[in-house]
């Protein structure tokens, strides 16, 4: 294009004096709006840039169109003329007749960074005076953002007019923003932007806080001082309740995959190894449900968990009410030698699973509306983290009604405080207990669907998780599920806390080394059961 | 007191010394003759020796006293630490980066001094006593943590396994300049002599066979002792014997510290053998193995434990070369099927055979000899 520039300026020179020759004079505003609008023609960046804050100075109604067009690349420009391109079409961007090709020489208006900018501004001022208030409110953000002081007659227009809390709040912290760092501001606008900066209070009104402009009072830059220390103070709170919340999260990650292990070894005494496993398996019935789904039915997608759960629950149930039925039974009273032999059954699930569908991570999708983030103040919540610390609240409440209010949960219960009256008051304790290792695989399998969206399926996903379930048990106390919910919540928000300070790994290790110390002066758990099942 | 080698004990010290004996002269043969044990044989079958000591540790406390540790592989490795410190600190200048001093994993983390804890590990008489000293510390500590407080049965499992899963996690970290997870290797002498020659893996070898005996002969006086004795009281009846007045956390505090000292020189012995030292030896699944060593072999006879862990690691090394894919569904199984159907390992089951047939032949004889009578 530049090879026929001159060419084109000389077209451009021909095409203003016909055109001003037949139409005649104009209205100043569309005069000032249509001269910017041939200078796009020249393609040079400085140019442009004047014209884009000519266009926006103009008032023109077609002035935010023209520039978002120029954002978007759409905008063509040539002989004098703009274009702006919909689809296949073009519109002529002065008169608004539609053209059906570009004229010979139009070309694609050319951005660079310092363009950009500006037009970004222009934009946030121009969509100031947008009807619709969504857009008001971004393009308060954006002024925000930009702090230019040349925004400031239209922002100051747009406040007066406007009448929704919300974007006139955005629009005052802007214009905040603007008077605190425009270096002519008198010391009264800086105050008064100051308290409003500090009463938005997060990292960007204390970057704007911390960077005054060179030259201001000193009194308004120690009042800056004080008020970034505030923003600076509550941000570490916001930065707590974060911590908080990912020890919650952790809390119920732990939960989900200890709480099978809670009911198993608080009925029958048998430790579980292969319990880390059964969370396993139910990530991998999550991704074969999901890879069916995907082939055959791929507008199910966004229910497949759904689906998950309850084959979960079987599939990791099944494996469990065999492992109990071919193994396990055969060990009661010997509990060494149980967890030794669902160490080798943890084993060869391990492998099994390895030879089937291979070593290496599998995907498990995530549903739409499991993705992005739910936002409260300073606080960022994914979806997925809330999916997952309700359902394991879910799963928690379901588990306790189960024990406290069905038959099954009656026997359950009796067979945990004394396994010999209850065999003789006719519960089948055998049964029961085939049963209650396949509800607490079953619930490991559920464990599984939810881990299988935060963390990787592979073979060694039980392994990970088994030692930190052991912790929580043990730390909680067996035969009471309050202890496992104590326990877990405990145990994740003291590892998340520490995470900070200590790092991830010695964190991990300060709190084992807690829980062995812890184990000393309560060796039964915090929630211990008393009397007579003590030593049963 | 019933003696201090039965008729057992006496088989496994002579299969030993023929097994000491016949691996340095077959080693020794021309590497024509289909007798030839080959140089890389040695240090393997010396690895199995230290393994064994390591599972007659386990088997000590374990089959003696009751007390299922799942993580003795954390005492095993400290030993083997202790001596990888002091083979590191052998290497001297001739280090990669050449440093008089510091071993290479420093120079390359830019550490400027030794770390406190590295002095003195230039003295192999230092390291020897540390070999047994960290390990015996650690036991010691957290038994009387432990024991003091009456955790037992599977809680106690589980905390060993917590404290050797710390453990690891803390000597994956590089600023416990300890190697992080590349650990300690590279070795070039052991008090003077090359660490990879021959001669010197046999001599290792010879030690760790020596060693295996001595603590198999240590183990056996316990057991045949009085301590012995209240020992067995402890792992059957741990309440019945604390109201008869003894007091049971001790003596179990005393034979868990033991039994970590010797798993300590199993590791110590390990690591000159097999030239490298990490992190990964502390994974609590190489504990739960060590135990199923024992199980398999025999829990509570002490030559059960040497003999499962021959057994196990024999098959281990040829599945893992042959059939590598089934090596876990093959140690996963043999769990299971041990704790099933051979609930008192190889070497008891061979005795209840053995046993079996005896009796019969007694009866039998008795039967002829009342015939003969007639």
């Amino acid at each position: 294009m530049p090879r026929i520039r001159p060419f084109l300026r000389a077209c451009l020179f021909a095409l203003g004096l016909a055109a001003s020759l037949a139409l005649g004079p104009a209205p100043a505003a569309a005069d000032a709006y249509t001269d910017a609008l041939a200078v796009f023609s020249a393609d040079s960046f400085s140019d442009t840039d004047a014209a884009v804050t000519a266009i926006a100075a103009s008032g023109h109604p077609q002035a935010e169109a023209v520039i978002r067009a120029l954002q978007d690349g759409r905008l063509l420009a040539g002989g004098g003329r703009a274009f702006i391109r919909e689809g296949a079409a073009l519109t002529d961007a002065a008169t608004g007749e539609t053209l059906a090709a570009p004229p010979p020489g139009a070309a694609t208006v050319r951005l660079n960074n310092r363009v950009r900018r500006t037009v970004a501004a222009a934009l946030g001022s121009l969509t100031l005076l947008s009807p619709d208030p969504r857009r008001r409110l971004n393009a308060a953000a954006a002024v925000f953002k930009a702090r230019d002081a040349t925004a400031l007659p239209t922002l100051e227009e747009a406040l007066a007019r406007e009448g929704d809390r919300r974007v006139r709040a955005a629009m005052a912290e802007a214009r905040a923003a603007i008077l605190f760092s425009r270096p002519d501001s008198n010391a009264a606008q800086r105050m008064e932007a100051l308290d409003i900066l500090q009463a938005r209070g997060d990292q960007d009104a204390l970057a704007i806080l911390s960077n005054p402009p060179a030259g201001i009072a000193p009194e308004i830059a120690a009042a800056a001082a004080g008020a970034a220390d505030a923003i600076r103070g509550r941000l570490e709170l916001w930065r707590a309740l974060q911590n908080a919340w990912y020890g919650l999260s952790l809390g119920s990650v732990l939960l989900l995959a200890a709480i099978g292990l809670a009911i198993t070894f608080g009925t029958m005494g048998v430790i579980n190894m292969a319990h880390g496993e059964m969370v396993m398996l139910g990530a991998y019935t999550t991704f074969v449900v999901q890879e069916l789904i995907r082939v055959h039915a791929p507008w199910m997608f966004g229910g497949s968990l759904f689906i998950a759960i309850p084959l979960a629950f079987l599939v990791a149930g099944a494996v469990g009410v065999a492992i109990e039925r071919c193994v396990i039974r055969f060990l009661y009273g010997r509990p060494l030698e149980t967890l030794l032999a669902t160490w080798g059954l943890s084993l060869m699930l391990q492998q099994a699973v390895r030879t089937v569908f291979g070593a290496n991570n599998r995907e498990v999708g995530t549903p739409q509306w499991m993705s992005g983030a739910l936002e409260i103040g300073g606080l960022a919540l994914t979806y997925n983290r809330i999916a997952i610390v309700v359902f394991a609240l879910i799963v928690f409440v379901v588990l306790l009604l189960v024990l406290r209010y069905t038959p099954l949960g009656l026997h359950v219960r009796a067979v945990t405080q004394n396994r010999r009256m209850a065999g003789s008051m006719g519960i089948p304790t055998s049964r029961i207990d085939a049963l209650t290792f396949g509800l607490g695989s079953g619930v490991a399998g559920i464990a599984g669907v939810a881990l299988s969206q935060i963390d990787n399926v592979s073979p060694n996903l039980g392994q990970s998780y088994i030692i930190d379930s052991f912790m929580v048990v043990v730390f909680g106390g067996v035969g009471n599920l309050w202890g496992t919910l104590v326990g877990a919540m405990t145990l994740g928000i003291a590892n998340k806390f520490l995470e900070p300070y200590a790092g991830a790994v010695l964190g991990k290790i300060l709190l084992l080394v807690a829980i062995i110390l812890f184990i000393q002066r309560r060796p039964r758990g915090l929630f211990a059961l008393k009397g007579r099942a003590v030593e049963a | 007191m019933s003696a201090l080698l039965d008729r057992r004990g006496i088989v496994f010290l002579v299969a030993l010394a023929i097994l000491a004996i016949a691996v340095p002269l077959l080693n020794a043969l021309p590497a024509s003759s289909p007798f030839h044990i080959s140089d890389h044989l040695v240090p393997l079958i010396g690895k199995y020796l230290c393994f064994a000591l390591l599972a007659l540790s386990v088997d000590l406390i374990w089959g003696y006293c009751g007390i299922l540790s799942l993580g003795h592989g954390a005492f095993f490795a400290l030993g083997g630490y202790a001596m990888g410190m002091y083979l590191m600190r052998q290497i001297g200048p001739r280090g990669v980066y050449a440093h008089p001093v510091l071993p290479d994993f420093m120079v390359f983390l830019n550490m400027k001094e030794l770390p406190w804890f590295w002095h003195g590990f230039d003295q192999f008489w230092f390291a020897a006593i540390m070999v047994v000293v960290v390990p015996g510390l650690l036991a010691f500590a957290f038994g009387w943590l432990a024991f003091r407080s009456r955790v037992t049965g599977v809680y106690l499992s589980i905390i060993t396994q917590a404290m050797t899963f710390a453990l690891m996690l803390a000597l994956f970290r590089n600023d416990m300049g300890l190697g992080g997870n590349n650990g300690l290797t590279d070795f070039k002498d052991i008090l003077g002599f090359p660490v990879q020659a021959p001669s010197t893996r046999i001599a290792l070898f010879l030690l760790s066979a020596l060693a295996l005996a001595g603590a198999y002969l240590l183990c056996r006086w316990i057991i045949a002792s009085k301590l012995g004795k209240v020992l067995v009281a402890v792992r059957d009846a741990e309440s019945r014997t604390r109201f008869l007045g003894y007091r049971v956390e001790s003596y179990k505090l005393a034979v868990f510290t033991l039994s970590a000292m010797l798993a300590g020189i199993a590791g110590a012995l390990y690591v000159p053998q097999v030239g490298i030292i990490n992190p990964s030896e502390f994974a609590p699944a190489n504990s739960i193995e060590v135990v199923i060593w024992v199980a398999v072999g025999g829990r509570g006879t002490l030559v059960g434990a040497a003999l499962g862990a021959f057994a196990v690691n024999i098959g281990k090394s040829w599945f893992t070369g042959a059939l590598p894919e089934l090596w876990l569904f093959a140690l996963g199984g043999l769990f299971v099927f041990v704790t099933l159907f051979m609930p008192r390992g190889i070497l008891g089951t061979l005795e209840d055979w053995h046993g079996a047939f005896r009796a019969r032949r007694r009866v039998r004889a008795t039967d002829a000899a009342a015939q003969a009578a007639e």
